[in-house]
């Protein structure tokens, strides 16, 4: 018998009777002022937000929060007249210099401060963790309360990779001193487009 | 980090109560933890449905669980990813072994995992003239120091700052005395990136697999999963065939509540869904077996596999919190660890379901309601019926004798002084503590601990001795 076997039959003899899954249905959050909300809990957690009107904005904000001379990538075509594009099918460790990247999210979630990507909005999927500054770009309408919605939009997800991120790279593991910029970026800002 | 078994709990337990600042400090810094996960849970009004909820997802899991192993598997192979299945520790070295072997590569980065802890991985691969580095800070630590993990979500919860200082002095050359985190921190990532941007191979755990999908989710604060994931040619996830949930949308209840029950952040920063390789990627996944099987077949103790690992029982547990993850010997300490380790070897571990008061504080924290502290009574029954009670006696009353003679860490956890009186009756009146044998012990109710230390305290200690 493989292994596969033995286990397979190991469990069948010694799980125990069937018992029902829960209805999970009724979990529903409050869809008032999520984009408040959505901003309180990321700051919270370490996190920048601005609240914009167009992606003129973005741009100007860019140039007075980041060193721009360093090397700025980004998946939005309407930026790419400033900033390089970000290709997917180059080598990932060559994006190792980046100092900030900027992408779109599908969604972002108010309860937990996170944004929701998947691969075709990250260019690559190393670039939103390899990369030494992250910003992502949302509507505002796209903001939910809670995991419940988010998953109802994900759906069963037709995707490689997807992940949800709440905020700059972080680790307390010494003596639970938090310290922001573990691995991943040192810093995280979304901008919410109205 | 080999894990062999010199002393019992209690033995282990004592030398470190003996650095009274230490304990104290460790004590706190738990209890703290348990605080923040406090006031995160008190935020979601409907926390206790939540919970509730998850047990009987993971209740169904385990009544179903064939079921869910064959849809998974059928899905993965729809997206691409390879599946292997290991009976035990050893199986899942080995092919873990081979998928590097085949490539002829001999560096690989790790992200944390319990189960490859488990196995022993890293110590089988080194044999074998293959490098592993961890890429959790904290396990990255505990790796230089060559001691296994204390505590499954804080890795080395029981190091001061000044000690990981000077092992970064002597590993990473930094100057000596150095011993601010974030310093530390930022000499840490510069290391390890180097080693992300190096290494082909990257090995990640698995908190959650979808049958459903046949994809698994990976939660991390530091980001070094993904760093490794993304840069490999090959990666490989190892999980426990206990990880599984039905559907993607459970996702939504029990990433509410992981993070919160754990560190009282709100989510992990990082939760990524990996569903299939990337271009010229290659992907593996072992399932493993390693005792669940057998715990499954335990009807007291099958619960024990409902584990999210959050780590909360061992935040909120007394005894934990005065003794260090390290005297547990397994790699799961804590409360959930001796429920888990008697499974694994009874003889061996046949002294950690002592080391509990039972006082079930563990359960009331547990985001998937296992009833720890009832498995743990059960527990003592089994040993003592296989009759691996033998020492377990003497070691019974030496964790008692330890954690009441310590009136100094009790004063400092006022709060949990109080209450371990309460429930001490409940532990001693049972035949199993020599304790019992002529002492009546006192009532619990109204006094505080340290009022009936000072009363019986002095007395208690010299029938000890
Ligand atoms: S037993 Fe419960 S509280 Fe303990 S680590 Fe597992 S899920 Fe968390």
């Amino acid at each position: 018998m493989t292994s596969r076997e033995k286990i397979l039959e190991a469990v069948l003899n010694n799980q125990p009777d069937l018992s029902p899954l829960p209805d999970i249905s009724m979990f529903k959050g409050n869809h008032n002022n999520v984009v408040q909300k959505y901003m309180d809990v990321f700051r919270s957690i370490g996190g920048k937000t601005f609240l914009v009107e167009n992606l003129d904005e973005v741009n100007a904000l860019i140039t007075e929060h980041f060193d721009i001379n360093k090397r700025v990538i980004t998946t939005l075509t309407d930026l790419s007249d400033r900033f390089e594009l970000i290709s997917a099918t180059v080598d990932p460790h060559l994006y190792e210099d980046v100092e900030l990247a900027i992408i779109n999210a599908h969604f972002s979630v108010a309860e937990n401060g996170a944004v929701w990507l998947t691969e075709d909005l990250m260019g690559q999927r190393i670039i939103p963790y390899i990369c030494q500054h992250l910003a992502v770009v949302i509507n505002a309408e796209k903001i939910v309360p809670t995991l419940h919605e988010a998953y109802d939009i994900i759906g069963l997800g037709n995707y490689g990779f997807g992940g949800f991120i709440g905020g700059p790279s972080k680790t307390a593991d010494i003596e639970q001193a938090l310290v922001l910029g573990a691995h991943g970026p040192l810093t995280m800002t979304v901008f919410i487009l109205k | 980090m080999k894990q062999t078994k010199t002393k019992d709990h209690a033995a282990m337990a004592e030398a470190f109560i003996k650095d009274e600042e230490r304990v104290d400090w460790h004590d706190g810094a738990l209890w703290y933890i348990r605080e923040k996960r406090d006031i995160a849970s008190k935020k979601i009004p409907e926390w206790e449905q939540l919970r509730e909820a998850a047990s009987m997802i993971k209740n169904n899991v385990i009544s179903n669980l064939h079921e869910y192993l064959l849809q998974f598997e059928a899905n993965l192979k729809k997206n691409g990813i390879t599946v292997h299945w290991a009976a035990d520790a050893e199986e899942h070295n080995a092919i873990v072994y081979a998928i590097l072997k085949a490539k002829e590569i001999t560096q690989m980065v790790k992200s944390k995992s319990m189960l490859t802890e488990e196995c022993q991985l890293n110590e089988y691969l080194e044999e074998r003239g293959i490098s592993v580095i961890n890429s959790d800070l904290g396990e990255y630590i505990q790796q230089i120091d060559n001691e296994p993990p204390s505590h499954i979500v804080l890795p080395c919860i029981h190091k001061r700052k000044e000690e990981i200082g000077e092992l970064f002095h002597k590993h990473l050359g930094t100057e000596k005395g150095l011993s601010d985190p974030t310093q530390l921190t930022r000499v840490a990532r510069k290391h390890l990136r180097n080693e992300f941007l190096s290494r082909r191979v990257a090995l990640t755990g698995v908190n959650f697999a979808v049958a459903e999908t046949g994809e698994y989710v990976v939660c991390t604060n530091e980001g070094n999963a993904d760093m490794g994931a993304h840069l490999s040619e090959v990666q490989i996830a190892s999980m426990g065939i206990e990880k599984l949930i039905p559907q993607k949308n459970h996702l939504s209840v029990f990433l509410r509540l992981l993070a919160r029950s754990a560190t009282g952040q709100p989510i992990t920063i990082y939760s990524s869904h990996y569903k299939k390789p990337r271009e010229g990627q290659e992907m593996h996944l072992i399932l493993v077996d390693a005792g669940r099987t057998r715990q499954l077949g335990r009807a007291d103790f099958r619960d024990s596999l409902k584990c999210i690992k959050c780590g909360s029982c061992m935040n909120t547990c007394p005894v934990y919190r005065k003794s260090g993850g390290l005297s547990y010997q397994n790699t799961i300490s804590g409360p959930i660890g001796a429920i888990l380790a008697p499974n694994l070897d009874m003889k061996m571990h046949a002294d950690l379901p002592f080391a509990s008061t039972l006082c079930g504080s563990c359960s009331n924290v547990c985001p998937v309601k296992i009833n720890i502290h009832e498995q743990l009574y059960k527990w003592r029954q089994v040993i003592v019926k296989e009759g691996y009670a033998a020492n377990t006696k003497a070691l019974g009353m030496k964790t008692m004798a330890w954690t009441l003679s310590s009136p100094n860490s009790f004063n400092t956890a006022g709060r949990a002084g109080r209450w371990v009186l309460q429930n001490i009756p409940f532990v001693v009146n049972n035949k199993l503590n020599p304790w019992y044998k002529q002492r009546d012990m006192p009532e619990g109710s109204g006094q505080s601990f340290a009022e009936w230390y000072q009363k019986n305290g002095e007395n208690n200690k010299e029938d000890l001795k």
